[in-house]
């Protein structure tokens, strides 16, 4: 009978560990969002286009016209 | 040939063509090319058309006040070194684009070292290197992709807000955990009906459970420890008073068992009561956290402004602003403080003040209003009152406005009160039987009755209810402040409307065109030469020829004259637009200028006719009132506008609604209350700026927006235009959440009446009080949102 009460302890602690999980989880603000991480997720990494390239012109109109 | 911006989605024609896109203005096609030239097209690929209209939207001197070191200090919530941290509200935040863009910014500038958005909150935090981009760079780079930030000063109340929520989760996880593993230890107890010897175990699995209890007694069920105090405090029984007494009896009772070894106590049946009622308030507590229902006048008005000294521009925060000083205002700011006009003219859009429809001409030398919106070019102003003493603003400081919202108890409160007699009533009266029969037996009846009879499953019928129809109300559009406002609604009978941008809609502005039928030539002309000019009700007017005519024509010269009108040669055509002074001043005489028309024509010296700027009505407007009227409402019409609308109001809405014209904010305020003083309960719709005192005086004040970003004024519930046409079902959804509530709450007195049959008869066992209390609470959520979910069926199917 004695392993129960050894069963019993160990389960509360494992109980335990995923109370502690939330708080943390809480704590940390991972409750606040529950809709962007799971849009970001999503996103693909880095597509290279070809129109990346720098072009100083179209920076030139954008400050000017920033600048207007 | 009508044609989508590739960036925006307006309506467009292909003037501007780029990369074989079409965009309908500079500012969106500018858009593109940063982007475009910054691997940054994936925007366009995530959804269709995503971007903001950059048309006139965009002015690079409006942050110019963030080069203030003590604006920015407010703004940044830290810096180290050379890093630093902002948040700022981007109402425009509505899909996928805007996600990924926002998160994409450092590929713009490298300053930016990352941006995080939160999407419900509409937020977005940067983390940013001051020595590479400033504050101002970076709120013009966000305006410039058309997600300008609305920036308040001292705004971090929203941090502390946070901090409660998350205070509410910890007290539930951890009431949580404690019942579900009391419960777990507390079965052995209830099967084992001391058939099986269980021995040390039994004790052990006693005391674990009194020790997991402790926690859900002095930290999650603090709350209502407090409140009870509280109200104790302030000689009122308040809800709370009969859970904590019911919490208190439950722990002592089990306590004392578990030491005397006589039982082994309700602690399960007490820490799952704590978690049930924690969840049912986190439930109603979930708020709307993108919208603000406390803004007040600070909230519409600049956070800096440009005042000339000695020749120079400075900015200065909006408060320090005193009397005398010169303000420059440009086009579309607004107008700070109640001033005098020094340049020769203006074009001030009042709607927001005053509700009137189209753009006032303001002459040299006159006082303009604070609130109104410059809609020509730069003007210069001398500031005659300090912001807080101008004709809007003081509103806010009326003596009619400072009585606080008389905050009615809700109907729940008197019924706990009945409750608690009732309980004390049955207590005493079981406590005298048992006296009489078997006095071993009166201190468990008694306490038994106190354990039984907690008013939780009221209390969970009321927050569950009323946290499911906000959540309902919420999907329709509908968002109000908090549940209180719910059961304010349930108690209206009159219903006071506001005409301009509440019964009209402020985005669609109809141009009506009368006199003389023109050629296709001639509106082809007045399409190309209206398209030139910036003013509002120029472009207005290009927009009614755009979907009539395709294509421009060359014009050949146009001449402005600011305030007055405008002159142009196009063909063989000599054409006026203007006031009809303007006309007259070039001796063309006006005949039968139609009522309420602003702009006149003329083609070679001859008067066509004049347009007239009118607003639509809803769709749907006139069969909600008309709906409302039968339903037993008592309607009224406040407007800020001219009267000429009234015959047409009066045929459609009948003559038993009151319709008064030309109301000033003040007006309208004394209106409320003088409804009030008769002893209705009103229910004020409506808008603009204007509206704020009434919206505030009234019972329930619902704010009607267009665009979910925009500013609404203070009030208590949130409604989107389009929804306006479902106001009468909605209103109805919401009275009938009371209905819910006495349905659940019957159901809740038969448990408590069982429950009281084994408490009084002194059989309470842990194992009914632990069976007993997880079934009436599980019945009574799950009744409460099957109920709100079958009656919110009339304004979903209108969704």
């Amino acid at each position: 009978m004695g392993v129960i009460v050894l069963l019993i302890i160990v389960s509360v602690f494992v109980a335990g560990g995923f109370l502690i999980a939330f708080l943390w989880s809480v704590r940390t603000g991972q409750m606040e969002d529950d809709y962007t991480p799971s849009v970001r997720i999503l996103f693909d990494d880095e597509v290279k286009s070809a129109a990346y390239k720098k072009n100083d012109k179209i920076e030139e109109n954008v400050i000017n016209h920033l600048s207007k | 040939m009508a044609q989508h911006c590739y960036h925006c989605g307006v309506d467009c024609d292909d003037s501007i063509l780029w990369n074989d896109k079409v965009f309908c203005c500079a500012g969106c096609q500018l858009v593109y090319q940063l982007l475009d030239e910054n691997g940054l097209c994936q925007y366009y690929d995530l959804t269709d058309m995503p971007g903001m209209t950059a048309k006139g939207h965009f002015v690079s001197d409006k942050y110019n006040y963030l080069d203030n070191e003590a604006i920015q200090e407010q703004l940044i919530q830290f810096k180290v070194g050379d890093q630093a941290h902002v948040v700022f509200y981007l109402p425009q935040i509505h899909c996928i684009s805007c996600v990924w863009l926002l998160e994409n910014l450092h590929k713009i500038n490298p300053g930016i070292i990352q941006s995080q958005t939160h999407f419900e909150k509409k937020e977005i935090k940067v983390v940013y290197q001051p020595s590479l981009i400033t504050l101002k760079e970076l709120v013009q780079l966000l305006a410039f992709v058309g997600y300008a930030p609305v920036i308040h000063l001292g705004g971090n109340d929203w941090l502390k807000k946070k901090k409660v929520n998350k205070k509410q989760l910890f007290k539930i996880g951890i009431a949580g955990f404690c019942f579900s593993n009391i419960m777990m230890l507390s079965f052995p107890e209830y099967l084992s009906n001391n058939a099986v010897e269980l021995g040390n175990l039994r004790v052990f699995f006693i005391y674990i459970n009194l020790l997991l209890s402790l926690p859900v007694l002095f930290y999650s069920a603090s709350d209502f420890f407090i409140s009870a105090y509280t109200g104790l405090r302030q000689k009122w029984l308040n809800i709370d008073a009969p859970i904590a007494l019911a919490i208190a009896v439950t722990f002592s009772r089990s306590v004392y068992e578990i030491v005397t070894q006589t039982g082994a106590g309700y602690l399960d049946s007490m820490s799952g009561i704590v978690f049930f009622m924690l969840i049912g308030r986190w439930f109603q507590d979930k708020s709307y956290d993108s919208f603000a229902f406390d803004r007040d006048y600070t909230s519409f008005f600049p956070l800096g402004v440009t005042v000339l000294q000695d020749g120079n521009e400075i900015n200065k925060p909006l408060a320090e602003l005193t009397k005398g000083e010169l303000v420059l205002i440009k086009t579309d700011e607004m107008i700070p403080a109640d001033s005098i006009l020094l340049s020769d003219g203006a074009l001030v859009d009042y709607s927001f003040v005053s509700g009137e429809n189209a753009p006032i001409e303001v002459m040299k030398g006159t006082l303009v209003y604070a609130g109104g919106i410059q809609k020509g070019r730069a003007i210069r102003l001398e500031v005659v009152k300090p912001v807080g003493q101008s004709y809007i603003t003081e509103l806010w400081n009326s003596p009619l406005l400072k009585s606080e919202k008389n905050a009615e108890k809700s109907f729940v409160h008197p019924w706990s009160q009945y409750f608690t007699i009732i309980l004390f009533a049955i207590a005493i009266s079981s406590g005298i039987y048992w006296s009489i029969y078997d006095t071993s037996k009166i201190i468990p009846a008694v306490t038994a009755v106190l354990i039984v009879a907690c008013p939780c499953s009221l209390l969970l019928a009321v927050t569950f209810t009323y946290g499911n129809v906000l959540r309902w109300l919420g999907k329709s559009k509908f968002y109000c402040k908090n549940a209180s406002v719910i059961e304010e609604i349930a108690k209206i009978d009159t219903i006071v409307f506001d005409k301009t941008g509440t019964l009209t809609n402020h985005a669609e502005t109809r141009l009506d065109y009368e006199g003389v039928p023109l050629s296709h030539f001639e509106m082809l002309a007045i399409k190309s030469i209206t398209k030139e000019s910036l003013h509002p009700l120029s472009q207005l007017i290009a927009q009614y020829y755009f979907s009539k005519v395709d294509g421009v024509v060359e014009v050949n010269k146009i001449e402005n004259f600011i305030g007055k009108g405008t002159k142009a040669n196009c063909g063989d055509f000599e054409v006026l637009i203007g006031s009809a002074s303007f006309l007259a001043s070039n001796h063309i005489a006006v005949n039968q200028q139609p009522e309420g028309s602003v702009v006149c024509l003329a083609i070679n010296n001859q008067f066509k006719g004049a347009y007239k700027v009118n607003h639509t009505y809803r769709s749907g407007i006139f069969t909600v009132a008309n709906n409302l009227k039968k339903r037993g409402y008592q309607l009224h019409l406040l407007s800020g506008d001219h009267p000429a609308e009234k015959n047409n109001l009066i045929q459609i809405l009948g003559t038993d609604v009151t319709l008064l014209f030309e109301q000033s904010p003040i007006d309208k305020l004394n209106y409320i209350q003088q409804l009030q003083s008769q002893g209705r309960k009103v229910m004020m719709v409506g808008d603009g700026l204007n509206d704020a005192g009434a919206l505030q005086k009234s019972n329930v004040g619902v704010a009607v927006t267009d665009q979910s970003h925009l500013f609404t004024p203070a009030s208590d519930a949130i409604l989107a235009g389009e929804q306006m046409s479902v106001l009468d079902e909605l209103i109805n959804y919401a009275k009938k959440a009371k209905l819910i509530i006495v349905l659940i709450f019957s159901l809740s007195i038969i448990y408590n009446m069982v429950g009281m049959y084994f408490a009084t008869s002194a059989q309470l066992s842990p194992m009914v009080a632990a069976i007993l209390m997880p079934i009436s609470s599980i019945s009574i959520v799950a009744l409460s949102a099957l109920l709100s979910y079958l009656v919110s069926s009339t304004i979903r199917s209108k969704n």
